[in-house]
This record gives structure tokens, C-alpha cells and sequence, in this order.
């Protein structure tokens, strides 16, 4: 008989073994999952994994996958905060959605203002407004002890209803001919997310990825509030003896979470979206809490994690362009890899130990 | 006696580093309330958790009606008919009485049939209890008539109580008793495990005192006197105090009237708590565990603030102030919890040491964690009090009970506190005692004032210079401990003293 025994010690080989085999079996699962739709598995998987980064169209995809990384690493940065001191943010979608409305409206109520102060000031509204979403159910946990799961959850659809709205209503294209979405961004210098280097996919909402990676590191493992945040979750009755108080960390953490989500929708819309739409959400935020936990909540390892899961967008779209998979495959295949993650996991705290069946 | 329904003997159970029972023989008749009574720590818990078949002796033997009796399981002892109340409630608030009834059974009923039968049950006994009501809205006395009357519809042979009126208020206690006379009359035999020396009077037919994981004494409760079963629980001889009570100074922290609400369910209450400690002293306070030290700890390690002017420190009412603004001034507190309160499990020993030591041994400058420093100091700490382990990068996990407890008193005494509060400072870890009880002295000695909260009356006795019993959250009399007398001592842990030794 087999048993699990829990390790004195979590395994650190285990602890970053796991996410590189949780990518090998989603590759063989994906693999006999696209061999029953009848495509070649090993055909799809380099489409998938190979052919965005070194195949012969890799200089169009690359870019893209820099774009798709941005947003879930700036994302996931802020969930794993929350993460690792308990707080649980699942409305990461909402807050990003909300930031982008509240940054494409500061770019809209100005227009055709010509300034350079009107993108930061963008970035600025962006994150107030993913912070104000987030705060809703940080003070609702803090003052009515709610469950912070449900009600981030549930703002996202609020949040999705709220963009329709303001897509069909107050930020409609005053020239658009009565069709829902806000003027294109894109066509408006002042608020436009260009990119920095021209076909090189670096937009600004990259380089705050770059810097919220650094600035993540630094907090976490060199600032006491970082240790404060993870004494929190590691032993939250020695986090309240260190002096701790419990609210002020659910703040923060939910705070600094919907800011960067806030920051990554207004990045979004002011670039590769170009204008508040109807369906402006498109589940970064929830692909994000993959990449927090794919990552190991470490931002080196969130900053890996969103390239990898940027590359399952990429090949993914190239494998339903090329090979006619459906999306759903798709969205399987990355659920997939947080399932297959979380499973091997379990090696991380506990080992395999082979007992005898004693005679009763 | 008649023939006796449960008879065990020579049971001993030795955990590593402590010895919870040795050699404990004792015979429990059909129809009779038997009481197990002992401080906390005495072995009451292990005794019972062999009977029950949650933990194997390692040596002895247990007949049950004659035959030998070997439970590998709870299960097992069920089907041998003993039933069990422990003192913490395995219930889901969630689900409704019936429910909750027919998760613990083998077979269950369909439940409205299980319902009815509750009800039967609850009426028979005078329990009075409704099967539909949610256990979320019950008291914790209408908590523990659901474990109570999960336990009767297996029809026991022997029934275990441990600590069952710890959490009832005194007309909830009337009717358990009620219930336990009936059990009795019907020929159940009932094993009470309790300190509370009156309700044993009250209730019991025999008494078998443990002391240190072993049988003590055996009496009639009715017939013997509550000191008399005190002065055994506690025992009548002492050591002889390790030093002598030198200069003391000023009185560096003090306490008035101080009162806090309980700490959860199962926590007590302080009422009116007042002490001074001067620099040089040693307080003891003593009481049996639940009356009210995990509070006193909170109230003043900061993570419970209290009425202003309750808690002076140096002169400075901190009462307000939370934990780190405490340490920043001087005072230093070790909980009686290892693991997850005084030090995070998962995190290493050098993290650990800014949990506590961020203020006094500047491990954080201007927010950013000085990893350094703190290796050095939880270097320092595993030098100068011999902590076992592999370096000061071990997870405390890892540490076995005493070496992480060697730690954690070691990191608040390092740092040179002007008044350390020590909650259970030598708790199940004997052998590293003979580190922390002379580290405590010195720290005095060079002029803190220290107060050791502790159910380990020898050591206290031992070490400190005065010395005062919690009890319900009152704390009695503080009184010098040279010339203190055993029953005095049992009385005050009764909360008596005051009245009873008034002309003595």
C-alpha cells in the first residue's frame, strides 16, 4: 500500500520541479485530448509550444506574445501579494475592467486634448479605479467579515455589465453611428499606448511589468511589509504577535492587486484593445490567478509563468487558425495546466512512502 | 466493588522527551461515576485517549466485563460500548442537530426517523434539544447535548467526560448532572475527568488522582475534603526555591483592574486582574490551564488592548499600545504556543527572529529587513541557549518541541527586555528546562522584572520570588512564595484564599 507522508521540510527541488512537469503532462493530456479531435498531437503541440517562438512566422508572433504576457504579469504580481497572505482576490477581471473604463474616461473626457501629462494621468485613474473596485470587498471583509472569494467574484460581473453600459451609453463614439464602443484610442496620439520601439511589441504596460516584477522581489523579500504580508499567511496568530493588524494587510493586499489589474485594463484598452467595447474583458484576470500559482507566487516565477501562459494564447490561436481546433480546446488545455500543477504539488510537501497492510 | 466493567492495569504511554502515564491501574464498576482528577498534564487526557483507542499503551493491559480489551480504533471502542464527550466539539455549524447525529453513526437511519429518536432521547434524559435546529445557532452547552446524545443512541457501557462543564453555565451544569444520576441508575458506568474539586463532591462516587502520569491517590470524593484532594493533585512536597529573593527596585509594570472579554469559545474572561512586578523580581502566576492565562498573555504582549490605565509600564499607561510598540519599550512576551503563534512553522529560524525582534535588535532600518542582522541574531539565539538544529535556515517546523522552545524564549531574552512575560515558558519539554528556568533567573538578576505564567507549580515554586493563582479569570492574592504551604496554594488555585486564610 501506498501512503503520503508529509515532508519535515517542504522539498525545494520538488517546489520548482512541479510547475516544469505540470507543463510535460499538460502536454501529453493536451496531446491525446487533440489526437481525439483527430489533429496530430505532436503537430498541434509545436504549433502550440514551438512555431510562435522559433517557427518560420515567429517575427508576428513574438510581439504578441510580449503584449499577452504584460497584462497577466502585472496581474498576477498584485493576486499573489493577496495569496500569500490569505487574501484571496478571484475578481482580478473586474478590477481590470474598471480600470480601464476609468482610464479610457479621463483620455475620452478631454479629447482631442494634445499633452503629454494626459497618459500618466491616464495610468493614474486606471489604477484608482481597479483600487476602488478592489476595496469593495476588502472594507466589506474588513468591516462585515464577508467573504472576500465571493464578492471580488461577483464585482466582476458587475463590472462586465458596467462596461457594456458605458460602451452602449456615456463613453459611446460620439461619430461612431450610433454603434456601441468609445472612440479608438489608437487614433488619438495623447492617449495612445504606442509602442516604444516600433514591431517590437514593447508597450508601456511591458516595462511596468518589468518594473513591478523588481519592485514585487524587493517587497517580498527585503521589506517588512512583504514579511508581514507572508507571516500572515504562514501563521496569522504569529503575524497578530508581531504586530500585525489583519485588516490593514487585507487592504493593501486587495488594494495593491485591483491598482495593478486597474493599471494592466488601462494599458490594454489604451493599446492593443484601442477602445472601451462591450466584451473589453476577455479573462485575463482569471488567467492571471493560473499564472500567480504557475509562477509559485514568486515574481521571477509569475514573470515565466505569463510568458508561458502568453505563448498557450498565441499558439493557441495559431492552432485554431491552422488546424481548425476549437477555442474551448484551448481554454482546456490551460486549465489543464493548473490542475496538472496543483496535483504534483502535493510532492512538494508530502513523499510516497510504501507501507505493509498490518493484519488487523 | 462489584465485578468491575472496565479494569486497566500497569498502562504507561512515554512520548518523546515526556512521560504522560506510568504504570496507571484503576477499575471502573458498572453504575458508578469514577472521576479522574489531575492537573493539567497529569496524564488525564492520554489515559482516556487508550481507552477510547486513539492511542495505543505501550505497556499494560485493559479488560473490559473480563476479557481483554485492546481498541486499535475510536471505532472499536464504540462497538465495545464506550462512548466519549471531548472537551472541543467535532459539529458542523452548517447542518442541523440530526445531520450532525447521523455523520457519527455507522449505519444511520433515514433521519426523520433519527430525528424522532433524538427527540425520544432528549426527553428521556432531560436534554431538551430540537433535532432541526442548526448547530451554527446553538449554545455551546445545546453544542454539547448533540455529542451527549450522539453518544446515548449507541446505548454505552461506559461513558467518558472530559472537562464537560468547562464550557456550560451553572444551570446547564445542574442539568448535566441530572442526566449523568440517570445514566448511572441505569447501570452506566461514567469515567468524569475534571479539576473542579467541588463538582467531584457533588457528583462522584470514586475519585483516582493523577499526578506527573501517575495514580496518586484513590478515594471517596464525598468523604474526603477538597484540600486533601488538592494537596494530592498539586502535591505536598515541594523544592526547595532555587534562590533567594534579592534587592528589588522600582516597579516597572503594573496591573489594575484590569478585565478583557474571553478569546473565542472556549477562552475565560479576566475580572478585575491586578499585580505590580518590581526590577529584580520574579512573579509566578499559577492556575489550572483555561482560567484565564492566554488572556493575560494577550492583554499584555499588546494583541489585546484593554481600558486605559489598566496596564502601566515604567509609568506609562500602554494599555492602548499594540505589540510592537510594546516591545519598542521593553516589554517582551513568549506565548505559550510554538508553533504558529510565538514562531511561523513554515518559515526559517532567521525569519523567525522578526517576528519579535524587529524593534529591539534593529533588524528592519527604514523598512527594508536587514537579513544579516537577523541570521547573526538567530545565530546568537541557537549559540547561547544550545538550540538543536541544522542552522538558523531550518524551518521551526523542523525544531523538535524543546529546541524551538529554547528558541523562542531565547530570542525575547537576548534582546534584554526590561519585563518578560513568559506563558508556559518549560510546557512538555523537561529536558530543555534546565536551559530556560536559570536563563529566566539571570535575566532578573541583572534587574528586569519577569513573570512566569505557569501550571507547573514545582517550577514555579522554584523560581519565582512571589506568587499568585488565576482562577475564572480572577487572579487571588499575591503572596511571597517562601513559607507558602501547599493548601494555601490549593486554595488560591480554588480562588478561596482570600476569605479562607483571612484569620490563618
Amino acid at each position: 500500500m501506498l501512503r503520503l507522508e508529509r515532508r519535515a521540510t517542504p522539498s525545494k527541488l520538488w517546489a520548482w520541479a512541479a510547475p516544469v512537469l505540470a507543463v510535460v503532462f499538460t502536454m501529453l493530456a493536451g496531446g491525446a485530448l487533440f489526437a481525439a479531435f483527430g489533429t496530430d498531437p505532436v503537430l498541434a503541440i509545436r504549433t502550440i509550444f514551438w512555431d510562435p517562438l522559433f517557427g518560420e512566422f515567429a517575427f508576428f508572433y513574438r510581439p504578441q506574445l510580449l503584449l499577452k504576457a504584460a497584462p497577466l504579469v502585472l496581474i498576477a504580481l498584485g493576486l499573489a501579494m493577496g495569496f500569500r497572505a490569505g487574501v484571496w482576490n478571484i475578481g482580478a477581471e473586474g478590477q481590470y475592467i474598471v480600470g480601464a473604463i476609468c482610464g479610457a474616461a479621463v483620455a475620452l473626457a478631454l479629447y482631442p486634448a494634445e499633452s503629454w501629462l494626459l497618459f500618466p494621468a491616464m495610468v493614474a485613474a486606471g489604477a484608482l479605479g481597479g483600487w476602488a473596485w478592489g476595496m469593495i470587498p476588502a472594507l466589506l471583509r474588513v468591516r462585515f467579515g464577508t467573504n472576500e472569494i465571493l464578492v471580488s467574484l461577483m464585482l466582476v460581473y458587475v463590472a462586465e455589465k458596467l462596461v457594456a453600459a458605458m460602451a452602449l451609453g456615456l463613453l459611446r463614439d460620439p461619430e461612431g453611428r450610433g454603434f456601441p464602443g468609445s472612440r479608438n484610442l489608437q487614433s488619438y496620439p495623447s492617449a495612445h499606448n504606442a509602442e516604444i520601439i516600433a514591431g517590437s511589441g514593447v508597450h508601456w504596460g511591458v516595462v511596468a511589468a518589468l518594473i513591478a516584477v523588481i519592485g514585487g522581489y524587493v517587497l517580498l523579500s527585503h521589506h517588512v511589509r512583504g514579511f508581514h504580508i507572508r507571516l500572515s499567511g504562514a501563521a496569522p496568530k504569529a503575524a497578530r504577535f508581531a504586530g500585525v493588524i489583519p485588516a490593514r494587510v487585507v487592504i493593501f493586499c486587495l488594494g495593491l492587486s485591483g491598482a495593478l489589474a486597474g493599471m494592466a485594463g488601462l494599458f490594454e484598452v489604451a493599446g492593443p484593445a484601442g477602445q472601451i467595447t462591450i466584451e473589453f474583458g476577455v479573462g485575463y484576470g482569471f488567467t492571471a490567478i493560473i499564472v500567480a500559482f504557475l509562477g509559485r507566487l514568486h515574481p521571477f516565477g509569475i514573470l515565466a509563468a505569463g510568458l508561458l501562459m502568453a505563448l498557450t494564447y498565441v499558439g493557441g490561436e495559431a492552432a485554431q487558425a491552422g488546424l481548425q481546433l476549437p477555442a474551448a480546446a484551448i481554454q482546456v488545455f490551460q486549465g489543464m495546466l493548473l490542475f496538472f500543477l496543483l496535483a504534483v504539488d502535493v510532492f512538494t510537501h508530502f513523499r510516497v512512502r510504501r507501507i505493509r497492510v498490518r493484519e488487523a | 466493588m462489584s465485578d468491575p466493567l472496565l479494569r486497566l492495569s500497569g498502562l504507561s504511554k512515554a512520548y518523546p522527551g515526556v512521560i504522560a502515564n506510568e504504570d496507571v491501574s484503576l477499575a471502573i464498576a458498572p453504575g458508578e461515576v469514577h472521576a479522574l482528577l489531575g492537573e493539567n498534564g497529569a496524564g488525564k487526557s492520554t489515559l482516556v485517549k487508550m481507552i477510547y483507542g486513539l492511542v495505543r499503551p505501550d505497556s499494560g493491559a485493559m479488560q473490559l466485563s473480563g476479557a481483554a480489551y485492546t481498541p486499535a480504533t475510536p471505532r472499536a471502542a464504540r462497538a465495545a460500548g464506550i462512548a466519549m464527550v471531548f472537551q472541543h466539539f467535532s459539529l458542523f455549524d452548517a447542518m442541523s442537530v440530526a445531520e450532525n447525529v447521523a455523520l457519527g453513526m455507522e449505519d444511520p437511519p433515514r433521519l426523520r426517523d433519527l430525528a424522532t429518536r433524538i427527540r425520544d432521547v432528549s426527553q428521556a434524559y432531560g436534554l431538551p434539544l430540537d433535532p432541526a435546529r442548526i448547530v451554527g445557532d446553538l449554545s455551546a452547552g445545546e453544542r454539547q447535548r448533540v455529542e451527549i446524545i450522539r453518544c446515548l443512541l449507541q446505548r454505552p457501557r461506559l461513558f467518558i467526560m472530559d472537562e464537560p462543564t468547562s464550557v456550560l453555565t451553572p444551570g446547564e451544569v445542574e442539568i448535566l448532572f441530572a442526566t449523568l444520576r440517570k445514566l448511572r441508575g441505569e447501570g452506566v458506568a461514567i469515567l468524569y475527568i475534571s479539576h473542579k474539586l467541588a463538582e467531584i463532591r457533588a457528583l462522584c462516587d470514586r475519585a483516582t488522582i493523577l499526578r506527573r502520569g501517575r495514580v496518586v491517590g484513590a478515594c471517596d470524593p464525598r468523604e474526603v475534603s477538597a484540600h486533601a484532594m488538592a494537596e494530592q493533585m498539586v502535591g505536598a512536597r515541594f523544592g526547595a526555591p532555587l534562590r533567594t529573593p534579592g534587592e528589588t527596585g522600582e516597579v516597572l509594570l503594573s496591573l489594575a483592574g484590569l478585565s478583557l472579554a474571553p478569546l473565542g469559545t472556549f477562552g475565560t474572561a479576566l475580572k478585575d486582574v491586578a499585580f505590580d512586578v518590581r526590577a529584580g523580581e520574579i512573579l509566578g502566576i499559577g492556575g489550572v490551564a483555561g482560567n484565564g492565562q492566554d488572556e493575560l498573555l494577550a492583554a499584555l504582549s499588546g494583541e489585546r488592548q484593554s481600558a486605559s490605565g489598566s496596564v502601566v509600564f515604567c509609568g506609562d499607561d500602554i494599555s492602548r499600545l499594540g505589540p510592537s510598540a510594546r516591545r519598542a519599550r521593553g516589554l517582551c512576551t513568549a506565548p505559550e504556543e510554538r508553533l504558529g503563534h510565538a514562531a511561523a512553522p513554515e518559515m526559517s529560524l532567521t525569519e523567525n527572529t522578526l517576528v519579535t525582534g524587529a524593534e529591539r535588535e534593529n533588524l528592519v532600518q527604514r523598512g527594508m529587513i536587514q537579513w544579516g542582522a537577523a541570521e547573526a541574531f538567530a545565530r546568537r539565539i541557537i549559540t547561547a541557549f544550545d538550540v538543536r538544529t541544522p542552522g538558523p535556515d531550518a524551518p521551526a517546523r523542523a525544531l523538535s518541541g524543546g529546541n524551538l522552545q529554547k528558541f523562542v524564549i531565547g530570542r525575547e531574552v537576548l534582546q534584554s527586555p526590561r519585563v518578560l512575560v513568559v506563558n508556559q515558558p518549560t510546557w512538555g519539554v523537561d529536558a530543555a528546562a534546565a536551559a530556560i528556568r536559570p536563563a529566566l533567573i539571570d535575566l532578573a538578576e541583572g534587574g528586569a522584572a519577569v513573570v512566569v505564567i505557569s501550571q507547573d507549580l514545582d517550577e514555579l515554586m522554584e523560581i519565582s520570588d512571589r506568587f499568585g493563582a488565576l482562577s475564572e479569570g480572577r487572579l487571588s492574592n499575591i503572596r511571597p512564595v517562601r513559607g507558602l504551604g501547599v493548601e494555601e496554594i490549593g486554595l488560591m488555585m480554588g480562588g478561596a484564599e482570600t476569605r479562607a486564610l483571612a484569620h490563618g
